[in-house]
């Protein structure tokens, strides 16, 4: 856990100046889904709250995601790609194991002044990457960060495991940090993680721990695995608690925060989440009935649609609440000063 | 209010079920109407309630009210909810 900064810290607030998402054109809805596995339309609505997920195509990779998403979140800052002086890019499913794709999505982008990093912290991706790239803007290294999270996570999903196909979905956002003007901006963070909880969701094999081979691939430990139970679990204690915690650090309560957008991994850890806030599910930025769980995108496409769509006005406390394999989690408290 | 009181109002209140349905040997999928899901919610209702920690792998094993109940009292939740009776006067 970071502690909250020294008394009269010099670090400069960072504010989120722009935001785009991007999800592909194909829709898989839940009765094209009942033709694939044996699944129905009612267990995946009851279950997660998820209709529909979006599927990138054969020729889009996690870059082509996050590069439209970027054009996008540029557009909304007004500012030019050769502008960006740090990209980050959070993402389980990079183009490649190495370049990272930050580097991929910066040659789409034409962000050629920038340096690029790649950065895993599965779905707590885009609010590790926005904590780690506000701190380049507020010791002064750099005056401005694109932050990407992108999934294409139809790539590493098994289609033959009715328990975990259905749940996730293909797409992109991205966010312009910038130093604050008027407002606090990144107010307040809590992130925590919790390795030994690492084989409750993961990918067994591709890494140097069991490297591709023909055993790997014909046992199929190339996909995603996951505890569903234990999952949901840790979830909702860790986004609870990570959601005081960072309150607490900003010294102020859950009443004073207008939205929270938490990790669109199933409506039911949303609610035991809402519940146990006390915080009804209306101040919630809620899309899985729509996107399923795109990982490290989620977050950052749900911002940008209430932001886009006015539910975010400037000077309102958002709070995002992350939760992924890692086990990794956090919380993010901003004042939203959009500006220009 | 005694251990299985509270354990039934737990579940009342988490399955929204009727009081008379929650019998000892009341299954929670089978007779209550649970899923997987409720099961898991269900058992961070006890574990929130009692503060206790329950590992999965006795979870899995909690189908049934009265398993719910002889769990609890088998670590010893029954003579905590007495003590923090006499205690609260």
């Amino acid at each position: 856990m970071n502690a909250p900064p020294p008394a009269g810290s010099t670090l400069r607030p960072v504010r989120i100046a722009g935001t785009g998402a991007y999800a592909p054109a194909h829709v898989l809805t839940n009765r094209d889904l009942e033709k694939i596995v044996t699944t129905t339309d009612q267990w995946i609505v009851e279950r997660t709250g998820m209709r529909e997920r979006r599927i990138a195509a054969e020729n889009e990779a996690a870059s082509d995601l996050g590069a439209e998403a970027a054009r996008r979140a540029l557009a909304d800052a007004g500012m030019a790609a050769t502008d960006v002086q740090l990209l980050l890019a959070a993402t389980i499913t990079p183009d490649y194991p190495f370049p990272n794709t930050g580097c991929i999505i910066q040659s789409k982008i034409g962000a050629r002044h920038a340096f690029c990093m790649g950065l895993e912290a599965a779905c707590s991706g885009f609010v590790y990457a926005v904590e780690t790239a506000r701190h380049f803007i507020a010791t002064g290294t750099v005056e401005n960060a694109l932050v990407v999270g992108t999934e294409k996570m139809s790539s590493i999903l098994d289609w033959t495991d009715r328990t975990t196909c259905v749940l996730f979905g293909d797409g992109a956002g991205a966010a312009v940090l910038r130093p604050a003007k008027r407002g606090r901006g990144v107010v307040a963070s809590a992130l925590g993680s919790d390795g030994s909880l690492s084989d409750l969701l993961l990918i067994p094999a591709g890494g140097s721990r069991r490297p591709t081979s023909e055993a790997t691939v014909a046992a199929r430990e190339h996909y995603l695995r996951m505890n569903g139970r234990e999952v949901f679990k840790h979830a909702v204690t860790h986004m609870v608690r990570s959601a005081r915690t960072a309150l607490h650090r900003a010294g102020v309560v859950i009443s004073d925060v207008r939205w929270i957008i938490p990790h669109q991994a199933n409506m039911r850890i949303i609610r035991a989440v809402a519940e146990r806030l006390g915080v009804p599910l209306e101040r919630f930025v809620i899309n899985v009935e729509r996107y399923g769980n795109t990982s490290g995108a989620s977050v950052a496409i749900a911002l940008d649609e209430a932001a886009r769509d006015g539910r975010i006005r400037d000077g309102d406390l958002v709070l995002m609440l992350v939760f992924g394999g890692g086990f990794t989690w956090g919380a993010m408290l901003l004042e939203w000063e959009k500006g220009s | 209010m005694s251990l299985e009181e509270k354990v039934k109002e737990i579940i009342v209140e988490q399955l929204g079920v009727n009081a008379e349905q929650v019998k000892p040997e009341a299954s929670f999928i089978e007779d209550l109407g649970a899923d997987s899901l409720d099961t898991v919610e269900l058992v961070m209702a006890f574990e929130e309630e009692f503060r206790a920690e329950i590992p999965d792998e006795d979870a899995e094993k909690l189908t049934t009210v009265g398993a719910v109940i002889e769990y609890l009292k088998s670590k010893g939740f029954d003579k905590q909810l007495e003590e923090n009776k006499s205690s609260n006067g």
